[in-house]
């Protein structure tokens, strides 16, 4: 049924028709309406049976859906920012452990200093912690991957994250068509354990492992998560067919055909490079389009078939490997055959700053002219930048940077744009 | 595309009046997104709310820079914040205010505009009469609708009704009722004045 809703509104919606009997909630923005949701609807009992657990915190929340997903009860939860970092080591051990643990990250930056709006910084710190991360592109994507993920969680025996972008999708209100309840149990059958803590049954999870085996132990998260590049796309289509829509898999390409110039991004921010792409097109340019909706596991393949025709790449990210410059970037090199040099960074919207078509047709232009930088942060301010460092060369006692810079700014109100 | 930009104070319901358009649009077989400015809003700071609508599906996220129609809840933003920063020349202005846009002093600003697209209405003083509370976000809607013709004013009731108990949404869509009057008349009187 077509509906207009908040995007936190319709994932709460779609994880309750994925039937979850375990639900950890711990608040914390841009990710509480989500729970929220959820909560109201195990209040009504429209939910059941499930157990609606308010921990203490975000490292009890993941640890209370392990201990519910060990006992067999199928487990979400949600997070955000610094929300993930507290939860970090129980989110290693989900992975670790193969409990097939959903849970929702609305990507939000990571301070100091304090920032509260989106960036993917928070999903790409956990990148090798074992779990599978995938990117939804807007709100009717948010809540099909969340379908989907249950279903992939269980059949794998691993955690799976679905990234959405915080404020940018989560308190968008837009078009979604949700699903029947019919065609959720069409496509995810009852949770069917790989392994249970059963009193009738007994077995111990957790083990410690020494030298003799923890390199195989590792090696099968590996293989398992290599794996997971054939099932995605099977499940995808899966979807397709008891769906009726694309969504989901391991990529999303646009405007391919004959593009030399190729951008590749993660998340909300393809739409506003798609309706760029199509301005640039317009005019005669060569450019496509790449969306990495699966990072992990890394869709090398995709990516290489994907990037084979480009004479270079431009890969937009909301993150920074503070001290190398990508961390998308990164991977993409490694899947692209050509030579490294053609391979750019630009470093975008940490912290929330708006990411326009004017900014983004000019930083692709640049590269089609050969002008880019390796690595280059859109609409820096560095004449701001520049007075900073001025300031540190001249004083020894310069001060707290963020604090300086606000002050300078004299911000009140967040801009517009 | 049609852009919208609602400028208000935290606890006006900015984003809610953002919302609302976006269901009535979405009520009228368009596709609609209604996002806001995501600041840690406090009672009273200026907030901004976002609404575009299409009839193709939207897939731009950047903020509105460019708005066909601004609504502004708060008339004392004026002098605080760039409300009207670009504004296209052929947009839609409509203000939360009992005054005149000479009354403003927004006189010379305005006579860069087309006359026809420029309102104002008392939504408080309707919001206090109907609903007992200074909301005026259905109010400015039902202005809206009748400033800009974008949507219908039972788009607007409908859009309501969907979103509070039934008390207070037929509050509601009765201020916004008397709003939609009051523009529709004020429209009228501009034009028989230009006219004239």
């Amino acid at each position: 049924m077509l509906k207009q809703v908040e995007g936190s509104a319709a994932v709460a919606e779609a994880v309750a028709l994925c039937r979850p009997q375990v639900i950890c909630a711990y608040p914390i923005s841009p990710q509480t309406h989500i729970v929220e949701g959820l909560g109201k609807l195990v209040a009504k009992g429209s939910l059941a049976p499930c157990e609606f657990i308010n921990v203490e915190s975000e490292f009890a929340a993941m640890s209370v859906a392990i201990g519910a997903s060990a006992a067999g009860a199928r487990a979400y939860t949600a997070t955000a920012s610094q929300g993930l970092l507290f939860m970090a080591e129980a989110v290693f051990n989900a992975a670790g452990l193969g409990l097939p643990i959903v849970m929702t990250v609305a990507n939000r930056a990571i301070g100091a200093p304090i920032n509260i709006w989106n960036d993917h910084s928070d999903a790409l710190s956990q990148r090798d912690c074992g779990w599978i991360q995938l990117f939804a592109e807007d709100n009717q994507e948010a809540l099909d991957l969340h379908i989907q993920a249950f279903r992939l969680a269980e059949e794998l025996s691993l955690p799976v994250m679905v990234c959405m972008d915080g404020f940018i999708l989560t308190h968008a209100y837009e078009r979604v068509d949700m699903p029947t309840q019919e065609q959720v149990d069409a496509f995810l059958p009852p949770y069917d354990p790989r392994q249970v803590l059963d009193p009738a049954d007994p077995v111990s999870i957790g083990a410690m492992v020494g030298p003799e085996a923890f390199m195989e132990v590792r090696y099968l998260a590996h293989a398992k998560q290599r794996q997971a590049l054939e099932l995605i796309p099977a499940w995808a289509s899966e979807f397709k067919r008891v769906f009726g829509r694309e969504s989901g898999g391991l990529t999303h390409t646009y405007r391919l055909e004959d593009a030399e110039t190729v951008i590749v991004a993660l998340g909300s921010v393809l739409g506003t490079i798609k309706d760029t792409v199509d301005e640039m097109r317009e005019q005669g340019v060569k450019i496509g389009v790449l969306g990495i909706t699966c990072f992990r596991p890394w869709p090398t393949g995709a990516v290489r078939t994907a990037l084979a025709g480009a004479k270079r790449v431009v890969v937009l990210e909301k993150s920074l490997a503070v001290g190398l410059g990508g961390i998308v970037s990164s991977n993409v090199s490694a899947s692209y055959m050509g030579s490294p040099d053609l391979v750019h960074t630009v470093i975008a919207g940490l912290g929330g700053r708006a990411i326009t078509r004017h900014s983004l047709q000019k930083v692709f232009t640049e590269a089609i002219d050969g002008l880019l930088e390796p690595v280059t942060f859109l609409d820096l301010d560095y004449a701001m930048v520049n007075r900073v460092l001025k300031r540190e060369r001249e004083q020894r006692r310069s001060g707290p940077i963020a604090e300086a810079i606000l002050r300078e700014l004299g911000v009140v109100a967040a801009k517009i744009g | 595309m049609f852009q919208v930009r609602i400028h208000g104070r935290g606890g006006q319901g900015v984003v809610t009046a953002a919302e609302l358009l976006s269901v009535a649009g979405f009520r009228e077989g368009r596709h609609a997104q209604a996002f806001p400015s995501f600041g840690s809003e406090r009672t009273g700071a200026p907030v901004v709310a976002f609404c575009r609508l299409d009839t193709r599906p939207i897939r731009l996220r950047e903020p509105i820079v460019e708005p066909d129609a601004l609504i502004i809840q708060d008339p004392t933003l004026l002098h605080q914040v760039d409300v009207f920063g670009g504004l296209t020349r052929d947009g839609y202005i409509l203000i939360n205010t009992s005054r005149t846009f000479e009354e403003l002093g927004l006189e010379e600003f305005a006579s860069g505009f087309r006359a026809e697209r420029l309102g104002t209405v008392p939504a408080t003083e309707i919001a206090l009469k109907h609903v007992g509370r200074p909301l005026p976000n259905a109010a400015l809607l039902g202005g809206f609708a009748a400033l800009t013709r974008q949507i219908s004013l039972e788009s607007v009731g409908a859009a309501i009704h969907e979103k509070f108990p039934t008390k207070v949404a037929e509050a509601n869509i009765a201020a916004a009722a008397e709003a939609f009057a009051f523009v529709t008349q004020q429209m009228r009187e501009a034009a028989s004045a230009q006219a004239g």
